[in-house]
């Protein structure tokens, strides 16, 4: 093979064993030095206790500047992100986060706001704060936001802890939470943290939820249904008023978990459909660098139902009545006795809030629409491309049906035909310079292959990661021997998943 | 194992596990399938002796780098033995899905249960 991208030859990058800050360095060498004391010295035992003070000076590394700022550039090229490349990854919503965004994030009045600054003189962040809210509540249909679970998962856990509080307030014990089994794997889990038993509800041959199924499961036991729509197959679920309606006949909540909100933003409403609690995953749709790349934000909204239950504090206006002597617009409302208690420290990643709050504000309610109905044309677009490339007759669609902005590929006939499988494929893919699409998941599909290509990316990008798989496909039909030895040209080659499940190595001995 | 291989002697059942029956008592594991499609098995958490197992619902699970899974009682009855082995070398269940690989040895409450359970053959054809 002629193809640099399958040298066995290591490249520089894989000879360069990656090491910590601290196998670098010297004793005594420093990055900073202090500048000479110009106050009068005091003794240390008058400014901290001795009881209170280290026996011996931390172990921290000893490198000049130059030493460390190559250590961690070096270490971020290693990295694949999405500003260096398509990243494809199914139900994760990798879009391009607008360079403006960490402009107005950087604004000094956001970024050196200290987290205990009294209400009083943080009005600002709160009115940002409290008009997001009022603008998350819009696109969810729902009339009450509480910014504070950081996450998406966290999101779920709010939404099972106000199931709980609203059940046992009306004296209801309940006992499961019903999943479809397309469910994403922080549903189940979400479920059994918050001490309910999780029941699977089936999937019927649209790839949508099993009515008769759900009707056979739906009764007093259940204290809530949670529900991704459309699913992590990409398909929207056409029955999804009869669902809320089954479920709410027996009393119980439903949840809708808006990891997949990228295709329905001002389309399709959660509250309109019938749902209680919506998670929103900021991260997501509302554009952070996420995966490892920045913190979270997983705001829920909920019904006048749900609302007594909501985390405290509260975010509230005093409706320009300031008669009370209060000089205070916006405030931080405690006084929550039906409260499901604190979720987070302080008030949750306010950076995230700045960047979802410049997001809808550039976009506005019609850009917002036209994000994911772009998001979903490049879905059905990048699709007809694979399809055209005869890629689809080694990996078909799971569903064969217009998706929305994700598509699940199943790459069980290109096992059975070419000897190659999903993990392969990707493994491959990362040699062609794109990040793989999420693989195994959902577990519903043999050897599945899930595909969110995002607005943001253009047609000459999809157009070309839909020939680089067409090409890896040619290449093992030719050698299956090639995608199965790859990646080549990465940083590290092939990992051996199972021994680092089995044997972690957690720590570094120093 | 490399190749799918499924035993003349073992009765199926369609949520991929087999059983081995000796009188009253049989052995379980899961498919050559099953392990294939989970891939290598990292961790494997063994029910109790004496726990009652109820055919068609799960009793313990495994996990492999991709998931992790319910295994389902191919019949019902109370584990007398449990594969200890698998706790330190859960990548049997890959290498001897039949063998070293079995999982739970249990006496038989309902020997007649047998009539739900798949002939190779029909199991087979339920992979295809």
């Amino acid at each position: 093979m002629s193809d640099t991208r399958v040298s066995l030859e290591e490249t520089a990058m894989q000879r360069d064993r990656a090491v910590t800050i601290f196998e670098k360095g010297a004793p005594g060498r420093r990055a900073f030095v202090a500048p000479a004391l110009d106050v009068p010295e005091q003794p240390l035992d008058e400014l901290i206790p001795s009881h209170l003070r280290r026996r011996a000076p931390a172990r921290l590394p000893e490198v000049s500047e130059p030493e460390l700022v190559r250590h961690y550039v070096r270490i971020s090229r290693r990295n694949f992100d999405l500003d260096s490349g398509f990243y494809p990854l199914g139900s994760c919503t990798m879009k391009h986060n607008p360079r403006l965004h960490e402009r107005v994030a950087g604004l000094p009045g956001h970024a050196r706001l200290h987290p205990l600054q009294d209400p009083a003189r943080a009005q600002g962040a709160l009115q940002l704060m409290w008009n997001l809210e009022r603008a998350l509540s819009e696109i969810a249909g729902l009339p009450h936001v509480s910014l504070q679970p950081s996450a998406g998962s966290h999101g779920e856990l709010a939404g099972v802890l106000l199931t709980r509080a609203y059940h046992a307030d009306r004296g209801d014990q309940r006992r499961t939470v019903l999943t479809p089994d397309t469910a994403h794997g922080t549903n189940p889990a979400t479920v059994t943290m918050g001490g309910y038993e999780v029941v699977k509800v089936g999937t019927n041959a649209a790839g949508g939820v099993d009515i008769e199924d759900l009707r056979a499961k739906a009764d007093r036991d259940v204290a809530c249904l949670m529900l991704t729509n459309p699913n992590t197959l990409g398909l929207f679920d056409p029955n999804i008023e009869e669902i809320a309606r089954i479920v709410h006949d027996v009393g119980a909540t439903v949840y809708y978990d808006g990891a997949n909100l990228n295709a329905v933003m001002g389309i399709s409403r959660p509250g309109d459909m019938g749902f209680d609690i919506v998670h929103f995953n900021l991260h997501k749709s509302f554009t952070q660098p996420h995966g490892g790349g920045g913190p979270g934000a997983g705001p829920i909204a909920v019904s006048d139902r749900i609302e007594p239950y909501l985390p405290h504090p509260v975010i509230v206006r005093h409706g320009g009545d300031f008669s009370n002597g209060s000089t205070r617009e916006f405030d931080l409302d405690y006084e929550r006795p039906k409260s499901i208690g604190r979720l987070r420290g302080f008030q949750g990643n306010y950076g995230c809030f700045v960047r979802a709050y410049a997001y809808i504000c550039s976009l506005g309610a019609s850009g917002l629409r036209d994000a994911s109905e772009t998001a979903v044309l490049n879905a059905n677009y990048l699709l007809a491309r694979l399809r055209q490339l005869g890629v689809c007759e080694l990996l078909p669609p799971a569903y064969d049906r217009i998706c929305m902005h994700e598509f699940a590929l199943t790459g069980g006939p290109m096992k059975r035909e070419l000897g190659i499988r999903t993990l392969d494929l990707a493994k491959r893919l990362l040699d062609y310079g794109y990040h793989p699409p999420t693989v195994y998941f959902p577990l519903l599909v043999e050897e599945a292959l899930l595909v969110e290509p995002t607005e943001t990316e253009t047609k000459e990008t999809l157009d070309g990661f839909a020939e680089a798989i067409a090409e890896i496909l040619r290449e093992a039909r030719e050698d299956p021997e090639v995608a199965r030895g790859a990646p080549y040209s990465t940083p590290v080659r092939r990992l051996d998943e199972a021994t680092a499940a089995k044997q972690p190595v957690l720590r570094q001995a120093l | 194992m490399a190749e799918a291989s499924y035993p003349q002697d073992l009765l199926y059942h369609p949520e991929h596990d087999w059983a081995r029956i000796d009188g009253d008592v049989a052995t379980f594991g899961i498919t050559w399938h099953a392990q294939d499609a989970l891939g290598e098995v990292v961790f494997f958490d063994p029910p109790a002796v004496g726990a009652q197992l109820t055919q068609h619902e799960p009793y313990t699970e495994v996990e492999s780098v991709k998931a992790v899974s319910d295994v389902i009682a191919p019949l019902s009855g109370e584990v007398i033995e449990v594969n200890e082995s698998l706790a330190g070398a859960p990548e049997a269940i890959n290498d001897d899905p039949y063998g070293a690989g079995w999982i739970v040895k249990v006496r038989l409450s309902d020997t007649g249960q047998t009539d739900a359970l798949l002939a190779p053959d029909a199991y087979v054809a339920l992979l295809a």
